[in-house]
Protein backbone atom coordinates (compact mmCIF):
# COMPACT_ATOMS: atom_id res chain seq x y z
CA UNK A 1 0.00 0.00 0.00
CA UNK A 2 1.38 3.38 -0.96
CA UNK A 3 0.57 6.73 0.59
CA UNK A 4 1.60 9.60 -1.67
CA UNK A 5 2.37 12.90 0.07
CA UNK A 6 2.35 15.60 -2.58
CA UNK A 7 5.41 17.86 -2.58
CA UNK A 8 4.48 21.07 -4.34
CA UNK A 9 6.95 23.33 -2.62
CA UNK A 10 4.63 24.24 0.21
CA UNK A 11 5.31 23.62 3.81
CA UNK A 12 7.02 21.30 6.09
CA UNK A 13 6.78 17.95 4.35
CA UNK A 14 9.40 16.45 6.62
CA UNK A 15 7.12 16.48 9.68
CA UNK A 16 4.08 15.32 7.73
CA UNK A 17 6.02 12.42 6.23
CA UNK A 18 7.52 11.48 9.61
CA UNK A 19 4.10 11.54 11.30
CA UNK A 20 2.59 9.28 8.62
CA UNK A 21 5.60 6.95 8.88
CA UNK A 22 5.22 6.79 12.65
CA UNK A 23 1.49 6.08 12.41
CA UNK A 24 2.04 3.46 9.67
CA UNK A 25 4.64 1.62 11.77
CA UNK A 26 1.98 0.81 14.34
CA UNK A 27 -0.22 -0.96 11.82
CA UNK A 28 -0.54 -4.55 10.66
CA UNK A 29 -0.28 -3.74 6.99
CA UNK A 30 2.74 -1.52 6.62
CA UNK A 31 2.10 1.46 4.39
CA UNK A 32 4.81 2.89 2.22
CA UNK A 33 5.00 6.65 2.61
CA UNK A 34 6.26 8.42 -0.51
CA UNK A 35 6.89 12.15 -0.83
CA UNK A 36 6.43 12.93 -4.51
CA UNK A 37 6.17 15.57 -7.22
CA UNK A 38 5.27 12.94 -9.81
CA UNK A 39 1.59 12.75 -10.94
CA UNK A 40 2.16 9.11 -12.00
CA UNK A 41 3.00 8.17 -8.40
CA UNK A 42 -0.14 9.94 -7.19
CA UNK A 43 -2.21 8.21 -9.85
CA UNK A 44 -1.01 4.79 -8.68
CA UNK A 45 -1.16 5.57 -4.94
CA UNK A 46 -3.63 3.92 -2.58
CA UNK A 47 -3.95 7.07 -0.49
CA UNK A 48 -3.13 10.70 -1.20
CA UNK A 49 -2.08 13.42 1.25
CA UNK A 50 -1.97 17.12 0.37
CA UNK A 51 -0.22 19.18 3.05
CA UNK A 52 0.20 22.94 2.75
CA UNK A 53 1.15 26.08 4.61
CA UNK A 54 1.24 29.67 3.45
CA UNK A 55 -1.21 31.61 1.35
CA UNK A 56 -4.01 29.96 -0.67
CA UNK A 57 -3.08 31.54 -4.02
CA UNK A 58 0.61 30.62 -3.66
CA UNK A 59 -0.27 27.05 -2.82
CA UNK A 60 -2.63 26.79 -5.79
CA UNK A 61 0.10 28.17 -8.01
CA UNK A 62 2.58 25.65 -6.65
CA UNK A 63 0.16 22.79 -7.28
CA UNK A 64 -0.57 23.94 -10.84
CA UNK A 65 3.16 24.19 -11.53
CA UNK A 66 3.35 20.39 -11.30
CA UNK A 67 2.17 19.41 -14.74
CA UNK A 68 -0.74 16.95 -14.56
CA UNK A 69 -0.89 16.85 -10.74
CA UNK A 70 -4.40 18.25 -10.29
CA UNK A 71 -5.66 15.82 -12.94
CA UNK A 72 -3.89 12.91 -11.22
CA UNK A 73 -5.38 13.90 -7.85
CA UNK A 74 -8.85 14.26 -9.33
CA UNK A 75 -8.73 10.89 -11.08
CA UNK A 76 -7.29 9.07 -8.08
CA UNK A 77 -9.62 10.58 -5.50
CA UNK A 78 -12.79 11.38 -7.41
CA UNK A 79 -12.86 8.63 -10.03
CA UNK A 80 -10.96 5.79 -8.35
CA UNK A 81 -12.34 6.75 -4.89
CA UNK A 82 -9.02 6.51 -3.07
CA UNK A 83 -8.85 8.11 0.40
CA UNK A 84 -7.52 11.66 0.46
CA UNK A 85 -6.29 13.77 3.37
CA UNK A 86 -5.85 17.56 2.98
CA UNK A 87 -3.97 19.34 5.76
CA UNK A 88 -4.29 23.06 6.54
CA UNK A 89 -4.06 24.89 3.19
CA UNK A 90 -4.20 21.42 1.60
CA UNK A 91 -7.68 21.17 3.14
CA UNK A 92 -8.59 24.70 2.09
CA UNK A 93 -7.69 23.85 -1.51
CA UNK A 94 -10.59 21.36 -1.48
CA UNK A 95 -12.99 24.34 -1.45
CA UNK A 96 -14.64 26.04 -4.42
CA UNK A 97 -12.66 29.25 -4.00
CA UNK A 98 -10.08 30.90 -1.79
CA UNK A 99 -10.55 34.52 -0.79
CA UNK A 100 -7.21 35.20 0.85
CA UNK A 101 -6.05 38.57 -0.57
CA UNK A 102 -7.25 37.56 -4.06
CA UNK A 103 -9.98 35.23 -5.29
CA UNK A 104 -8.47 31.95 -6.45
CA UNK A 105 -10.17 28.78 -7.68
CA UNK A 106 -9.88 25.73 -5.46
CA UNK A 107 -10.44 22.11 -6.48
CA UNK A 108 -14.18 22.48 -5.75
CA UNK A 109 -14.51 19.09 -4.05
CA UNK A 110 -16.24 20.74 -1.10
CA UNK A 111 -18.67 23.56 -1.88
CA UNK A 112 -17.74 26.80 -0.14
CA UNK A 113 -15.25 29.62 0.12
CA UNK A 114 -12.11 30.03 2.22
CA UNK A 115 -12.64 33.24 4.17
CA UNK A 116 -10.96 35.15 6.98
CA UNK A 117 -11.90 34.10 10.49
CA UNK A 118 -13.58 36.84 12.50
CA UNK A 119 -13.46 36.07 16.22
CA UNK A 120 -16.09 38.11 18.06
CA UNK A 121 -13.99 38.53 21.18
CA UNK A 122 -11.65 41.46 21.25
CA UNK A 123 -8.81 39.69 23.06
CA UNK A 124 -8.60 36.85 20.54
CA UNK A 125 -5.65 37.24 18.17
CA UNK A 126 -5.28 36.34 14.52
CA UNK A 127 -3.74 33.93 13.48
CA UNK A 128 -5.68 31.37 15.53
CA UNK A 129 -2.42 29.87 16.77
CA UNK A 130 -2.34 27.13 19.36
CA UNK A 131 -4.31 24.24 20.82
CA UNK A 132 -8.06 23.94 20.67
CA UNK A 133 -10.66 21.25 21.32
CA UNK A 134 -12.97 19.96 18.57
CA UNK A 135 -16.74 19.61 18.50
CA UNK A 136 -17.93 16.77 16.33
CA UNK A 137 -20.58 17.74 13.80
CA UNK A 138 -20.85 14.41 12.03
CA UNK A 139 -19.52 10.96 12.89
CA UNK A 140 -16.82 9.63 10.61
CA UNK A 141 -14.54 6.54 10.64
CA UNK A 142 -11.40 8.72 10.94
CA UNK A 143 -12.77 10.18 14.20
CA UNK A 144 -13.50 6.79 15.70
CA UNK A 145 -12.46 6.34 19.33
CA UNK A 146 -11.02 9.85 19.54
CA UNK A 147 -12.23 11.79 22.57
CA UNK A 148 -13.62 15.09 21.26
CA UNK A 149 -15.71 17.84 22.83
CA UNK A 150 -14.80 20.37 25.55
CA UNK A 151 -13.09 17.72 27.67
CA UNK A 152 -11.55 15.89 24.75
CA UNK A 153 -8.09 15.96 23.21
CA UNK A 154 -6.63 19.06 21.54
CA UNK A 155 -5.50 19.79 18.00
CA UNK A 156 -2.86 22.33 16.95
CA UNK A 157 -4.08 25.15 14.72
CA UNK A 158 -2.19 27.90 12.87
CA UNK A 159 -4.39 29.81 10.44
CA UNK A 160 -6.20 33.06 9.70
CA UNK A 161 -8.65 31.71 7.11
CA UNK A 162 -11.04 28.77 7.17
CA UNK A 163 -13.33 26.84 4.84
CA UNK A 164 -16.91 28.08 5.14
CA UNK A 165 -18.70 25.06 3.69
CA UNK A 166 -21.96 25.62 1.81
CA UNK A 167 -23.39 22.31 2.97
CA UNK A 168 -23.45 21.44 6.67
CA UNK A 169 -23.22 17.78 5.64
CA UNK A 170 -19.60 18.31 4.55
CA UNK A 171 -18.46 19.54 7.97
CA UNK A 172 -17.13 16.87 10.35
CA UNK A 173 -15.86 19.02 13.22
CA UNK A 174 -15.62 22.60 14.38
CA UNK A 175 -13.53 24.49 16.88
CA UNK A 176 -14.66 27.52 18.83
CA UNK A 177 -12.54 30.64 18.49
CA UNK A 178 -14.83 33.53 19.26
CA UNK A 179 -17.35 31.77 17.02
CA UNK A 180 -17.32 28.55 14.99
CA UNK A 181 -14.25 27.68 12.92
CA UNK A 182 -14.30 24.78 10.44
CA UNK A 183 -11.81 22.28 11.83
CA UNK A 184 -12.51 19.26 9.66
CA UNK A 185 -14.40 18.49 6.46
CA UNK A 186 -15.27 15.24 4.76
CA UNK A 187 -17.06 14.19 1.62
CA UNK A 188 -17.00 10.84 -0.16
CA UNK A 189 -13.44 9.52 0.14
CA UNK A 190 -11.82 12.85 0.97
CA UNK A 191 -11.22 14.42 4.36
CA UNK A 192 -9.41 17.58 5.37
CA UNK A 193 -8.27 19.15 8.62
CA UNK A 194 -7.59 22.84 9.22
CA UNK A 195 -5.38 21.84 12.14
CA UNK A 196 -2.06 20.05 11.84
CA UNK A 197 -2.33 16.37 12.82
CA UNK A 198 1.44 16.03 12.32
CA UNK A 199 1.90 18.61 15.10
CA UNK A 200 -0.89 17.44 17.38
CA UNK A 201 1.08 14.87 19.36
CA UNK A 202 -0.85 11.70 20.29
CA UNK A 203 -4.17 12.98 19.03
CA UNK A 204 -2.71 13.74 15.62
CA UNK A 205 -1.00 10.36 15.31
CA UNK A 206 -4.22 8.57 16.32
CA UNK A 207 -6.15 10.50 13.67
CA UNK A 208 -3.56 9.64 11.01
CA UNK A 209 -3.75 5.97 12.03
CA UNK A 210 -7.52 6.08 11.62
CA UNK A 211 -7.09 7.59 8.17
CA UNK A 212 -4.62 4.87 7.17
CA UNK A 213 -7.08 2.18 8.34
CA UNK A 214 -10.08 3.82 6.68
CA UNK A 215 -11.61 1.73 3.88
CA UNK A 216 -14.38 3.83 2.37
CA UNK B 1 -11.89 25.83 23.94
CA UNK B 2 -8.73 27.68 22.98
CA UNK B 3 -5.86 27.15 25.40
CA UNK B 4 -2.92 29.12 26.75
CA UNK B 5 0.47 27.80 25.60
CA UNK B 6 3.45 27.00 27.83
CA UNK B 7 6.70 26.95 25.84
CA UNK B 8 10.05 25.77 27.19
CA UNK B 9 13.03 27.30 25.41
CA UNK B 10 16.40 25.62 25.03
CA UNK B 11 19.62 27.50 24.26
CA UNK B 12 21.71 25.36 21.94
CA UNK B 13 25.37 25.94 21.16
CA UNK B 14 27.27 23.79 18.66
CA UNK B 15 24.50 21.20 18.88
CA UNK B 16 24.52 20.99 22.68
CA UNK B 17 22.13 22.37 25.29
CA UNK B 18 23.97 25.19 27.03
CA UNK B 19 22.69 24.41 30.50
CA UNK B 20 22.00 20.72 31.04
CA UNK B 21 18.47 19.56 31.61
CA UNK B 22 17.85 18.29 35.10
CA UNK B 23 14.23 17.32 35.31
CA UNK B 24 14.28 13.72 34.20
CA UNK B 25 16.86 11.01 33.95
CA UNK B 26 18.25 11.55 30.52
CA UNK B 27 21.04 9.47 29.10
CA UNK B 28 22.60 12.65 27.80
CA UNK B 29 21.38 15.81 29.49
CA UNK B 30 23.18 17.94 26.92
CA UNK B 31 21.45 16.50 23.86
CA UNK B 32 18.73 18.91 22.69
CA UNK B 33 16.85 16.10 20.95
CA UNK B 34 16.56 14.12 24.18
CA UNK B 35 15.44 17.25 26.01
CA UNK B 36 12.86 17.87 23.28
CA UNK B 37 11.53 14.31 23.58
CA UNK B 38 11.24 14.73 27.36
CA UNK B 39 9.36 18.02 27.00
CA UNK B 40 7.09 16.46 24.38
CA UNK B 41 6.22 13.66 26.81
CA UNK B 42 5.78 16.18 29.64
CA UNK B 43 3.03 18.00 27.74
CA UNK B 44 4.79 21.16 26.56
CA UNK B 45 2.58 22.98 24.06
CA UNK B 46 5.43 24.04 21.81
CA UNK B 47 9.17 23.94 21.86
CA UNK B 48 11.67 26.65 21.13
CA UNK B 49 15.34 26.23 20.21
CA UNK B 50 17.59 29.24 20.28
CA UNK B 51 20.82 28.58 18.39
CA UNK B 52 23.62 30.58 19.98
CA UNK B 53 26.35 28.94 17.92
CA UNK B 54 28.90 31.61 17.16
CA UNK B 55 30.60 30.22 14.07
CA UNK B 56 29.08 29.84 10.67
CA UNK B 57 30.70 26.43 10.16
CA UNK B 58 28.84 24.94 13.10
CA UNK B 59 25.43 26.13 11.98
CA UNK B 60 24.81 22.93 10.04
CA UNK B 61 24.80 21.03 13.34
CA UNK B 62 21.59 22.82 14.30
CA UNK B 63 19.87 21.57 11.14
CA UNK B 64 20.67 18.04 12.19
CA UNK B 65 19.26 18.73 15.68
CA UNK B 66 16.08 20.12 14.12
CA UNK B 67 15.80 17.17 11.75
CA UNK B 68 16.19 14.59 14.53
CA UNK B 69 13.74 16.47 16.75
CA UNK B 70 11.12 16.56 14.01
CA UNK B 71 11.51 12.81 13.56
CA UNK B 72 10.81 12.13 17.22
CA UNK B 73 8.47 14.92 18.37
CA UNK B 74 5.12 15.64 16.77
CA UNK B 75 4.67 19.07 18.28
CA UNK B 76 5.25 22.62 17.04
CA UNK B 77 8.88 23.70 16.96
CA UNK B 78 10.24 27.23 16.66
CA UNK B 79 13.91 27.78 15.88
CA UNK B 80 15.74 31.08 16.23
CA UNK B 81 19.24 32.46 16.40
CA UNK B 82 21.29 33.73 13.50
CA UNK B 83 18.42 33.72 10.99
CA UNK B 84 19.53 36.32 8.45
CA UNK B 85 18.42 35.25 4.99
CA UNK B 86 15.44 33.73 3.21
CA UNK B 87 17.69 30.75 2.59
CA UNK B 88 18.35 30.33 6.34
CA UNK B 89 14.58 30.09 6.82
CA UNK B 90 14.10 27.69 3.95
CA UNK B 91 16.62 25.17 5.26
CA UNK B 92 15.23 25.36 8.81
CA UNK B 93 11.66 24.76 7.62
CA UNK B 94 12.84 21.99 5.31
CA UNK B 95 14.61 20.37 8.27
CA UNK B 96 11.42 20.30 10.29
CA UNK B 97 11.01 23.65 12.06
CA UNK B 98 7.44 24.98 11.96
CA UNK B 99 8.30 28.56 12.75
CA UNK B 100 11.50 30.55 12.68
CA UNK B 101 12.24 33.49 14.86
CA UNK B 102 14.04 36.49 13.43
CA UNK B 103 15.77 38.94 15.75
CA UNK B 104 18.59 41.32 14.81
CA UNK B 105 18.25 40.74 11.06
CA UNK B 106 14.80 42.35 11.28
CA UNK B 107 16.17 45.26 13.31
CA UNK B 108 18.83 46.03 10.75
CA UNK B 109 16.59 45.43 7.74
CA UNK B 110 12.81 45.48 8.25
CA UNK B 111 12.10 44.40 4.68
CA UNK B 112 13.47 40.99 5.59
CA UNK B 113 10.28 40.33 7.59
CA UNK B 114 8.17 41.12 4.54
CA UNK B 115 10.27 38.97 2.21
CA UNK B 116 10.11 36.07 4.67
CA UNK B 117 6.36 36.35 5.29
CA UNK B 118 5.58 36.60 1.59
CA UNK B 119 7.67 33.57 0.81
CA UNK B 120 6.70 31.28 3.70
CA UNK B 121 3.48 32.75 5.09
CA UNK B 122 2.89 34.97 8.14
CA UNK B 123 2.16 31.95 10.31
CA UNK B 124 5.75 30.76 10.39
CA UNK B 125 7.49 34.09 10.91
CA UNK B 126 8.07 35.00 14.55
CA UNK B 127 9.83 38.27 15.28
CA UNK B 128 11.83 38.16 18.51
CA UNK B 129 12.01 41.51 20.26
CA UNK B 130 14.52 42.22 23.03
CA UNK B 131 13.34 45.34 24.84
CA UNK B 132 14.74 47.38 27.72
CA UNK B 133 13.41 50.32 29.73
CA UNK B 134 15.12 53.56 28.86
CA UNK B 135 14.83 56.92 30.65
CA UNK B 136 14.05 59.74 28.30
CA UNK B 137 14.49 63.48 28.79
CA UNK B 138 11.73 65.00 30.93
CA UNK B 139 11.56 62.01 33.27
CA UNK B 140 9.58 59.83 30.86
CA UNK B 141 10.30 56.17 30.25
CA UNK B 142 9.86 53.94 27.27
CA UNK B 143 11.05 50.58 26.02
CA UNK B 144 13.66 50.42 23.30
CA UNK B 145 14.99 47.59 21.16
CA UNK B 146 18.39 46.23 22.13
CA UNK B 147 20.52 43.80 20.19
CA UNK B 148 23.50 41.56 21.03
CA UNK B 149 22.01 40.20 24.22
CA UNK B 150 20.94 43.59 25.50
CA UNK B 151 24.31 45.29 25.04
CA UNK B 152 23.61 47.43 21.99
CA UNK B 153 21.03 50.16 22.05
CA UNK B 154 19.20 50.98 18.83
CA UNK B 155 17.02 53.88 19.99
CA UNK B 156 13.98 52.19 18.36
CA UNK B 157 10.72 52.30 20.31
CA UNK B 158 9.64 48.73 21.10
CA UNK B 159 5.92 49.26 20.63
CA UNK B 160 6.26 51.08 17.32
CA UNK B 161 8.69 48.41 16.17
CA UNK B 162 6.27 45.61 17.12
CA UNK B 163 3.50 47.28 15.14
CA UNK B 164 5.80 47.78 12.19
CA UNK B 165 7.00 44.16 11.98
CA UNK B 166 3.41 42.91 12.31
CA UNK B 167 2.33 45.17 9.44
CA UNK B 168 5.18 43.62 7.41
CA UNK B 169 3.89 40.10 8.08
CA UNK B 170 5.16 38.83 11.44
CA UNK B 171 2.63 36.23 12.60
CA UNK B 172 3.74 36.23 16.21
CA UNK B 173 5.92 38.29 18.56
CA UNK B 174 8.36 36.72 21.01
CA UNK B 175 8.86 39.52 23.52
CA UNK B 176 11.77 39.37 25.95
CA UNK B 177 12.41 41.95 28.63
CA UNK B 178 16.17 42.42 28.86
CA UNK B 179 15.68 44.05 32.28
CA UNK B 180 14.01 40.93 33.61
CA UNK B 181 15.85 38.18 31.73
CA UNK B 182 17.62 35.98 34.29
CA UNK B 183 16.30 37.91 37.31
CA UNK B 184 13.52 35.46 38.28
CA UNK B 185 11.33 38.33 39.52
CA UNK B 186 8.67 37.95 36.83
CA UNK B 187 7.86 39.30 33.37
CA UNK B 188 7.92 43.04 32.73
CA UNK B 189 4.13 43.22 32.84
CA UNK B 190 3.66 46.83 31.63
CA UNK B 191 5.90 46.07 28.62
CA UNK B 192 4.09 42.82 27.83
CA UNK B 193 0.70 44.46 28.11
CA UNK B 194 1.70 47.49 26.06
CA UNK B 195 2.94 45.33 23.20
CA UNK B 196 0.16 42.71 23.40
CA UNK B 197 -2.52 45.41 23.34
CA UNK B 198 -1.00 47.21 20.37
CA UNK B 199 -0.69 44.29 17.90
CA UNK B 200 -3.35 41.93 16.50
CA UNK B 201 -1.07 38.85 16.51
CA UNK B 202 -0.21 36.54 19.44
CA UNK B 203 2.51 37.70 21.83
CA UNK B 204 4.73 35.25 23.75
CA UNK B 205 5.93 36.70 27.05
CA UNK B 206 9.54 35.93 27.95
CA UNK B 207 12.21 36.93 30.45
CA UNK B 208 12.16 36.82 34.23
CA UNK B 209 10.04 33.83 35.23
CA UNK B 210 10.96 32.67 38.74
CA UNK B 211 7.75 31.06 39.96
CA UNK B 212 4.45 29.77 38.64
CA UNK B 213 2.48 32.88 39.56
CA UNK B 214 4.62 34.76 37.10
CA UNK B 215 3.25 32.60 34.28
CA UNK B 216 -0.30 33.47 35.31
CA UNK B 217 0.57 37.18 35.50
CA UNK B 218 2.00 37.14 31.97
CA UNK B 219 -1.32 35.97 30.57
CA UNK B 220 -3.79 37.68 32.87
CA UNK B 221 -2.10 41.05 33.41
CA UNK B 222 0.31 41.06 30.47
CA UNK B 223 -2.34 39.92 27.96
CA UNK B 224 0.14 37.53 26.34
CA UNK B 225 -1.31 34.46 24.60
CA UNK B 226 1.64 32.23 25.50
CA UNK B 227 4.43 32.13 28.07
CA UNK B 228 8.01 31.06 27.51
CA UNK B 229 10.39 29.97 30.25
CA UNK B 230 13.72 28.23 30.48
CA UNK B 231 15.43 27.78 33.84
CA UNK B 232 12.37 26.99 36.00
CA UNK B 233 11.79 23.95 33.82
CA UNK B 234 15.33 22.97 32.89
CA UNK B 235 16.54 22.80 36.47
CA UNK B 236 13.68 20.60 37.53
CA UNK B 237 12.19 23.19 39.85
CA UNK B 238 8.78 22.74 38.27
CA UNK B 239 7.42 20.33 35.70
CA UNK B 240 5.32 21.49 32.75
CA UNK B 241 2.38 19.74 34.36
CA UNK B 242 2.85 21.58 37.68
CA UNK B 243 2.94 24.85 35.78
CA UNK B 244 -0.25 24.00 33.92
CA UNK B 245 -2.06 22.75 37.02
CA UNK B 246 -1.17 26.00 38.74
CA UNK B 247 -2.48 28.01 35.81
CA UNK B 248 -5.70 25.97 35.82
CA UNK B 249 -6.19 26.74 39.52
CA UNK B 250 -5.78 30.40 38.63
CA UNK B 251 -8.66 30.00 36.19
CA UNK B 252 -6.72 29.89 32.90
CA UNK B 253 -7.71 27.45 30.12
CA UNK B 254 -4.87 24.92 29.73
CA UNK B 255 -4.35 21.78 27.67
CA UNK B 256 -3.89 18.78 29.97
CA UNK B 257 -4.02 15.98 27.39
CA UNK B 258 -2.49 12.68 28.54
Amino acid sequence: MTVAIIDYGSGNLHSAAKAFERAARGMNVPEKIVVTRDPEVVFRADRVVLPGVGAFADCRKGLDALDGMVEAMTETVRDKARPFFGICVGMQLMATRGKEHVVTDGLDWIGGDVVKITPNEENLKIPHMGWNTLDMVREHPVLERLPLGPKGLHAYFVHSFHLAATSEADVLARADYGGPVTAMVGKDTAIGTQFHPEKSQRFGLALISNFLKWKP
Amino acid sequence: MFKVRVIPCLDVKDGRVVKGINFVDLRDAGDPVEAAIAYDAAGADELCFLDITATHENRGIMLDVVRRTAEACFMPLTVGGGVRTVDDIKVLLRSGADKVSINSAAVSRREFVKEAAEKFGDQCIVVAIDAKRVKRGGGGERWEIFTHGGRNSTGIDAIEYAQEVVSLGAGEILLTSMDRDGTRIGFDIPLTQAVADSVPVPVIASGGVGNLDHLVDGIRQGHATAVLAASIFHFGEFTIRQAKDHMVRAGLPMRLDP
